[in-house]
């Protein structure tokens, strides 16, 4: 007896139970408690956020001004690219610390590569491509050779940054007429009285579709939704006969894509000067910005959103920090830890909550 | 009348892993539209057997036949794609994720702008509906459901593949009464419909109320296929437990139990003592120089129960009086410093500590006493070192050997020096003689004894209730979660008898059986006078 | 296999060879490589091999508190910037009581060992008590350290005179420097805690199974906490000796990228990421090859940038050798993986739930 049609066809609807309906009742409820559950980083991360901006905006002025808002996303357009990168990596439950050494390394070595003639859009193109290979590596470890993410991009970090480094220890500057150098031209959206006009440039313009990108990616695509289910419980991913190991290594190999990508804005932000020492601690900037945004570091939960909520807080900390003046800039970075810290503390509570 | 087609027939399969034949030459059957229940105690190999048809593991000879075709599963998906789906025990749902997602992830209605949720959701409320589940919101989280309709929500994934072949590895585990009736209905209704459906559990009132057919395994090997109605309740856990029913009978217990005075305060006396999912509430007490054994099938408690009692887990109520003397056990810490040590059931997850000698892991829970900075002196170690290295013969004589190259008997022997070592009075062996040859575990009984003799209370776990019934002053019997019988150990008791308990039908008929039994053997202390004890 | 798996057991052995050939490649450019003289000013001895000597102090603290950290499964990225730590609060003390006693040297030894104390007692928390991964609560304190370390310093570079303290990386013990005398001395103290008590022997159990020591009495909180506790005082202790140096402490510099000499040298001296058991003297050869590297590569003219990639090459493949072991001995037991481990233990048990085998 060989059944042609599938089972689903066979089996007549049944009424419902009335198990079923109880449940019905209880899935509303609780998907809204899930929701909010899962929702109280990002609300938090929102209301400081407001809470900074108006602060800085009584204190110091200037705040809500178009130019001051256009200016802060455009200088941190590479960040907000690194960190839909760094969601992806945690939702599966994985972290890459090799971000900001990839940055370093992609745009020394494509300078260079403009610098001897390549083609600048090629050598943009190999920029993204180096970022991909770096992520490569990484994701073959974790994956076929079971080292762990953090041990696995520590070692890319260290030999991006080291690469780098041989590569050249002084500032490499793109050729003048460098296509590169596009990507930082001003575009005035809203022309306002005097200094107050809204300017964006096509790497904020390339920022935002690698945003919306992400989301494409997270919520559309299967392969997105693998990587919540790897996040969540991989071995059930795994019965569940989801790809594994191929979602894996494709995850590190997007972040390391991206990080290349974030590294073209970046160079063509500053003029076209690429360093060695480019992107220290912007790992940690993507990784905070990730984990206030809402993003569980334990995987499973997260959205791309949150994570560029979670980026405006850090930029609204360093626009605070740098408007009041008298801060020592030495606190910046024990406050970023202490935030990063303080959420992670939050998440830890929330989820040991949920669990019992 | 024409032989039913089988659709899935495994042949002579075998599975070998080091040092253990999990499957050996097992050969078995899947008809359509049947419900075929798998049964056999620990280390008989279903749980192998299931993870070769599921693609988990990948069989060493033999061949697996599903609809005609010899297959040769490579991973759960090869699995999948022939057409068996398997839902687990422990839901294998991603419940981060919702309630459709769940069920079409894989098969998801894909276009142009990426994945369409709303076709999508749309089947899986279909798939859902033929569960009886039509109301839930695909949208929903997963976690929101409870356990039993998670495992409906599994099934309904399992549904949208073109599944032949169900699989269902203790689904009941968790789930209580009115939730096992509706996973019944819906079972009976896919098997009225031409699935083949594979059923694994341990509870035998289940077992007896869904199966249609019943195929035993034991030690790797297989014991026998039969219907359901062919088989009575003893039958089958004689098959299972591999006496048949005369010699079950004979298996009698030669102790002479000297009358104990009861009125005496036990060593260890637990009231209610219970933990949540783990085990009911329950009384319990142990008294020095007393074999208390814990008498049940799989899953029946008895690790839990033990558990609770050393302190490695936490009880959730309860009360527990050692020496009449109220005190709080709520970490192994606490267990130790009462003087109770417990041997686990698993040496391998969290006995031995393998690459730390064997000499070290005889003297860890002594050290662990002592402190971290006081060492205790080589010469105390080479004593209890040489003392239970002698005692127990363990082989190869080599104390700074890493354990984890000994065999299993002799990892055993090794722990069993270790909890020694502590000098406990009381001690709780879990499945000591699990996978060790006669020569070891009849070391391992006659310790128990001569232990007993000198004074300890000891607590004997076995799924192999001969020893329980040979060694035993007392028989606890578990099933399901809850004592429902006790025992003194008597000539009239045999493992039949002990049997008999566990197979009625429910609980209270069970306790009912064990007071009868309880009865009988009173009531042969009397007639026969109190003799002394031969062990 | 078999034999580079012997080799590979007894750790210091690559170790030792990696120097030697080292060394050897530093006397062929300068057949005077290995020369010992006296210092006609000071009356000290000097040579390169003294040098090394002196640049491994500070190695081989953080080396050594690495190794108990990752013998329980955990790392300490903050030890870099512990080493700042330790410098900032010295140099600042010193500056601030501007004397040369010894007392002051103490003091500035105290307050800093204090510190670094605090700090680790943290980390150990946020580990063993509210249950963090160890990479992102130590890479918070690598953060937050560093930071705290400028603001000690108020930013600047911070110098200080004390003869005392400056005699510890620049004067010598029966011709050796100071510093390694002293680190030498710590790691035999230490070394002897470890092995006389039962210290070390609860670590490496923590390490192998966590679950087995806690049924047989062992309480992993206490030993967790100490382990980043110690390892953050040896790491200020590392920067106490790098910057007695040159009496100056680089809030950016001190310490920077070193938590990657302590994890490469633990892992060269055979401790496993993994966890378990752990070589004192392995790690301690570990950040001797180190050091004769870092000065190998200043001396050969190789730009000091090319080491940090070099070490993650290294790194990367020491990881998959160890991984590889792994790997190569599942491969041999059956044809799928994902199997029941140990000899003559019956396969999955029928309370083993499946989710714990599964092929990759």
């Amino acid at each position: 007896m060989s059944t042609s049609r599938t089972l689903a066809e066979t089996v007549p609807p049944v009424a419902d139970l009335p198990e079923s309906k109880k449940a019905e009742n209880v899935t509303h409820l609780s998907r809204l408690w899930e929701r909010s559950q899962t929702l109280i980083p990002t609300l938090t991360a929102l209301v400081l956020l407001f809470g900074m901006l108006i602060y800085a905006e009584i204190a110091y002025g200037r705040v809500f001004h178009a130019g001051t808002m256009s200016s802060l996303l455009v200088s941190f357009a590479p960040t907000i690219i690194l960190a839909v990168g760094m969601t992806i990596v945690i939702v599966s439950g994985g972290i890459d610390l090799s971000v900001g050494a990839v940055v370093a390394f992609s745009s020394v070595a494509g300078v260079m590569l403009m610098n001897i003639g390549v083609n600048g859009w090629l050598s943009m193109l190999l920029m993204i491509v180096f970022g991909a290979v770096f992520g490569l590596i990484a994701g073959v470890m974790i994956q076929y050779f079971n080292v762990q993410p953090f041990i696995a991009t520590l070692a890319m970090m260290f030999l991006a940054r080291g690469l780098a480094s041989i590569l050249s220890t002084t500032p490499v500057i793109a050729p003048e007429d460098s296509p590169i150098l596009l990507l930082a031209t001003d575009w005035k959206l809203i022309d306002g009285p005097k200094v107050n006009d809204f300017t964006i440039t096509p790497g904020l313009l390339i920022a935002v579709l690698v945003v919306l990108g992400g989301l494409f990616f997270m919520h559309r695509t299967r392969m997105g939704r693998t990587v919540y289910a790897i996040g969540g419980n991989e071995s059930s991913a795994q019965l569940m006969g989801l790809p594994v190991s191929r979602t894996r290594v494709w995850i590190y190999i997007v972040s390391g894509a991206l990080s290349g990508l974030a590294a073209i804005v970046y160079t063509a932000e500053v003029g076209g000067k690429a360093q060695n020492v480019t992107g220290i601690g912007w790992e940690l900037d993507a990784i905070a910005a990730v984990v206030i945004g809402g993003t569980l570091l334990t995987g499973g939960y997260g959205y791309i959103l949150g994570s560029i909520v979670g980026v405006f807080v850090i930029a609204a900390l360093r626009l605070i920090i740098t408007k009041d003046g008298t801060i020592n800039p030495e606190y910046l970075t024990i406050i970023t830890g202490a935030v990063l810290l303080a959420f992670v503390l939050l998440q830890r509570v929330l989820t040991r909550r949920r669990s019992s | 009348m024409i032989e039913p087609i089988a659709i899935v027939e495994v042949r002579n399969a075998s599975i070998t892993f080091p040092g253990v034949k999990a499957l050996d030459e097992v050969s078995f059957r899947l008809l359509p539209g049947e419900v075929h229940t798998l049964m056999g105690e620990n280390g008989a190999g279903k749980s192998t057997l299931i993870k070769a048809l599921t693609g988990v593991y990948q069989i060493d000879s033999g061949e697996i036949v599903v609809a005609g075709q010899v297959r040769h599963f490579t991973g759960t998906a090869s699995a999948q794609a022939a057409g068996i789906s398997t839902v687990y025990q422990e839901v294998n749902l991603c419940t981060n994720l919702t309630i459709g997602e769940n069920v079409m992830l894989g098969h998801e209605v894909r276009g142009l702008a990426g994945v369409n949720w709303r076709k999508t959701h749309a089947l899986a409320r279909e798939a859902l509906a033929r569960m009886g589940l039509g109301d839930l919101d695909p949208r929903a989280p997963l976690s929101s459901l409870s356990i039993a309709m998670q495992q409906l929500v599994a099934i309904s994934r399992a549904m949208v593949t073109d599944s032949k072949v169900l699989i269902l590895d203790e689904p009941t585990s968790s789930l209580d009464a009115n939730e096992v009736e509706v996973l019944f209905g819906v079972i009976r209704r896919l098997r009225d419909q031409g699935v083949a459906i594979l059923f694994v559990s341990h509870f035998l009132d289940q077992v007896y109320a869904i199966s249609d057919r019943i195929t035993v395994l034991r030690n790797g090997k297989f014991v026998g296929e039969y219907l359901k109605r062919d088989l009575d309740r003893t039958q089958l856990i004689s098959k299972m437990i591999g006496k048949d029913f005369e010699s079950l009978r004979a298996l009698g217990s030669n102790r002479q139990t000297e009358a104990r005075d009861r009125t005496q305060t036990p060593l260890f006396a637990a009231e209610g003592l219970g933990r949540k999912g783990a085990i009911e509430p329950t009384d319990v007490d142990i008294h020095s120089g007393e074999v208390v054994g814990f008498a049940g099938l799989l899953g029946a408690g008895r690790t839990e129960l033990a558990r609770l009692i050393a302190g490695a887990d936490k009880a959730d109520s309860g009360t527990v009086r050692i020496r009449g003397k109220k005190v709080s056990l709520n970490s192994p810490v606490a267990g130790l410093s009462q003087g109770i040590a417990y041997s686990t059931e698993s040496r391998r997850d969290d006995g031995i500590v393998g690459d730390l000698s064997v000499r070290e892991n005889i003297m860890l829970a002594v050290q662990a006493r002592r402190g971290w900075f006081r060492r205790v002196p080589a010469r105390e170690v080479d004593q209890l070192v040489t003392t239970y290295m002698e005692r127990f013969s363990v082989r190869p004589n080599d104390p700074d050997r890493p354990i984890r190259l000994l065999s299993g008997g002799n990892q055993q022997k090794v722990l069993l020096g270790r909890w020694l070592a502590t000098n406990p009075d009381l001690l709780l062996l879990d499945e000591p003689t699990r996978g060790i040859d006669v020569g070891a575990k009849a070391d391992i009984q006659e310790t128990v004894a001569e232990l007993a003799e000198g004074g300890m209370g000891v607590v004997f776990i076995s799924s192999e209730l001969e020893e329980v019934v040979r060694l035993s002053e007392r028989i606890v019997i578990l099933k399901d979660h809850q004592k429902v019988g006790e025992v003194v150990n008597g000539p009239e008791v045999t493992a039949e008898s002990i049997v008999s308990v566990i197979a009625t039908e429910s609980g209270d008929e069970a306790e009912e059986q064990a007071d009868a039994l309880a009865e009988e053997v009173a009531a042969g202390d009397d007639r026969t006078g109190l003799e002394g004890s031969a062990s | 296999m078999s034999r580079v798996k012997t080799a590979f057991r007894t750790p210091w052995f690559w170790a030792i060879i990696g120097i030697a050939l080292l060394l050897l490649v530093n006397s062929i450019k300068n057949p005077a490589y290995l020369a010992i003289s006296v210092n006609p000013t000071t009356g000290l001895l000097t040579g390169n091999v003294l040098d090394i000597l002196r640049i491994s102090a500070p190695i081989i603290m953080i080396a050594l508190g690495m190794t108990f950290v990752i013998a329980t499964e955990g790392i300490d990225l903050s030890v870099g910037s512990m080493m700042a730590v330790g410098g900032a609060v010295a140099m600042q003390t010193l500056s601030t009581l501007d004397s040369n006693s010894v007392g002051a040297m103490f003091t500035a030894i105290g307050l800093a060992l204090l510190l670094a104390i605090v700090l680790g007692a943290i980390n150990g928390i946020l580990v063993a008590v509210v249950g963090l991964q160890p990479f992102i609560s130590t890479l918070i304190m690598m953060l937050a350290a560093r930071g705290i370390a400028r603001v000690i310093t108020d930013g600047q570079n911070t110098n200080a005179t004390n003869e005392p303290f400056r005699q510890l990386a620049n004067g010598q013990i029966l011709g050796l420097p100071t510093s390694f005398v002293l680190a030498i001395a710590i790691v035999v103290l230490i070394a002897l805690t470890m092995r006389r008590t039962a210290l070390g022997l609860m670590i490496e159990s923590i390490g192998i199974n966590p679950k087995a020591s806690r049924l047989a009495g062992i309480r992993p909180r206490p030993i967790l906490i100490g382990v980043y506790v110690l390892s953050a005082a040896l790491a200020a202790v590392g920067g106490l000796f790098s910057v007695s140096e040159v009496m100056t402490v680089s809030v950016g510099g001190t310490g920077n990228l070193m938590e990657l000499d302590a994890i490469l040298a633990v892992v060269i001296g055979g401790t496993s990421l993994a966890g378990g058991k752990f070589s004192i003297l392995g790690s301690t050869i570990g950040a001797l090859l180190i050091a004769t590297l870092n000065k190998t590569v200043l001396f050969l003219g190789i730009p000091a940038a090319a080491t940090p990639a070099f070490k993650a090459l290294v790194i990367i493949a020491l990881v998959l050798l160890q991984s590889e072991r792994i790997r190569s001995f599942a491969f041999s037991r059956t044809k799928s993986s994902g199997t029941p481990t140990g000899p003559a233990t019956p396969a999955a048990t029928e309370s083993t739930p499946v989710s714990k085998e599964v092929v990759a």
